[in-house]
C-alpha cells in the first residue's frame, strides 16, 4: 500500500508488477544518463569564455548523436514490448471474479459455483477505528486465493470507473456495458489497496479496493461463510 | 513447501471457464454474449426435437461465469417480455 513521503511504486506482489519494476529502472537510468549529460554539457558551455567562431561542420559527432538516440530507443523498446507480450500470454485462470462500478462503490460476483455477491463500500472517516486507514478501508474486502491465476472481468453500472491495484501492476477501465478482462496473480498473502482511477463523480476518491489474499483453504471456507 | 497441486480446486468439479480463442483480448463482452445466446438457441433446438439438453449446460456455466448478474436478470427479463433484441 502506499505510505508517507512515497517517491517511487508499491511493492510489486505480481510477477509482471516485478518486470514493471525493472524496466522502470532501466529507462528512468537512461533518462538520468542523458539528463545529467546535458546539464553538463550546457554547465561546460556556459562556464567558458573560449569560442570557436568558424566552425563548418562536424559530421563524426553528428552520425554519433543520430544514431546513439535510435540505439538507445531500441534498448528500451526491447524490453518494452517483452513485457506487453508478457501481460498477454494466454493462461487458463483457476476462478473468475466480476467486479461493477457504482457511484461509489464496487460490487463483486463470484459465480463459478454458488452465486456469492456483494458490494464493497468505503468506510467513513467517522467510523475508523484505531489503526484504520483514511480513505482506504471497506466494509467488505475481495478475498481471494494468493498464488493462482485468476480472471478479474470488470464492468460498470452507471459511469466510466477505473479498477486499480497498483502492488499488482493492475489497472483496468470500468465501462458501462462492456466487459473487459485482466489477469490476477499474487506473490503473497497480506492486504492490497487500491483506488478508483478514472473520474466517476463527488465520491470518486472514496471508493476504495482492498483485495485480502489468503490460503486456498481459508479462500474455501471464507466463500462458504459467505453464501 | 506450498505444493502447487494442493492449491488448485479439487478435480471433477467447474473449475471456472477456460480460455476461449475466439475472444482472446481484453473486450470479453461477446464471450459472455455468444455463451448466453447460444445456450438459449441450445435449449430451443434441443427441446425442438425432444433431446436432453444436458449439453447445454456447457454454455450455461459459462455465462453465469462471464456474465454479470444483472446483464443476465435483464436479458432474461427483455426474453420473458418479448423484447430480447438478439436472435435465439
Amino acid at each position: 500500500m502506499a505510505y508517507p513521503s512515497q517517491l517511487g511504486f508499491q511493492d510489486a506482489s505480481s510477477p509482471i508488477m516485478e518486470e514493471l519494476l525493472y524496466f522502470h529502472d532501466h529507462a528512468l537510468m537512461i533518462v538520468f544518463l542523458i539528463s545529467s549529460l546535458v546539464l553538463y554539457v550546457i554547465l561546460a558551455m556556459l562556464s567558458t569564455k573560449l569560442m570557436h567562431t568558424n566552425t563548418m561542420d562536424a559530421q563524426v559527432i553528428e552520425t554519433i548523436w543520430t544514431i546513439l538516440p535510435a540505439v538507445i530507443l531500441v534498448l528500451i523498446a526491447l524490453p518494452s514490448l517483452r513485457i506487453l507480450y508478457m501481460m498477454d500470454e494466454i493462461n487458463n485462470p483457476t476462478i473468475t471474479v466480476k467486479t461493477l462500478g457504482h457511484q461509489w462503490y464496487w460490487s463483486y460476483e463470484y459465480t463459478d459455483y454458488e452465486d456469492l455477491m456483494f458490494d464493497s463500500y468505503m468506510i467513513p472517516s467517522e467510523e475508523l477505528k484505531p489503526g484504520d486507514l483514511r480513505l482506504l478501508e471497506v466494509d467488505n474486502r475481495v478475498v481471494l486465493p494468493m498464488e493462482l491465476t485468476i480472471r478479474m472481468l470488470i464492468s460498470s453500472e452507471d459511469v466510466l470507473h477505473s479498477w486499480a491495484m497498483p502492488s499488482l501492476g493492475l489497472k483496468t477501465d470500468a465501462i458501462p456495458g462492456r466487459l473487459n478482462q485482466a489477469t490476477l496473480s499474487s506473490t503473497r498473502p497480506g492486504l492490497f489497496y487500491g483506488q478508483c482511477s478514472e473520474i466517476c463523480g463527488s465520491n470518486h476518491s472514496f471508493m476504495p479496493i482492498i483485495l485480502e489474499m489468503v490460503p486456498l483453504k481459508i479462500f474455501e471456507s471464507w466463500s462458504s461463510s459467505m453464501v | 513447501m506450498l505444493d502447487i497441486n494442493l492449491q488448485k480446486p479439487p478435480k471433477g468439479k467447474w473449475p471456472t471457464p477456460p480460455f476461449d480463442p475466439r475472444f482472446p483480448n481484453q473486450n470479453q463482452t461477446r464471450n459472455c454474449y455468444q455463451n448466453f445466446l447460444d445456450y438459449h438457441r441450445c435449449l430451443k433446438t434441443m427441446n425442438r426435437r425432444g433431446k436432453s439438453t444436458q449439453p447445454c449446460e456447457y454454455y450455461f456455466r459459462v455465462y453465469h461465469s462471464l456474465c454479470p448478474i444483472s446483464w443476465v436478470q435483464r436479458w432474461n427479463e427483455q426474453i420473458r417480455d418479448g423484447t430480447f433484441a438478439g436472435k435465439i
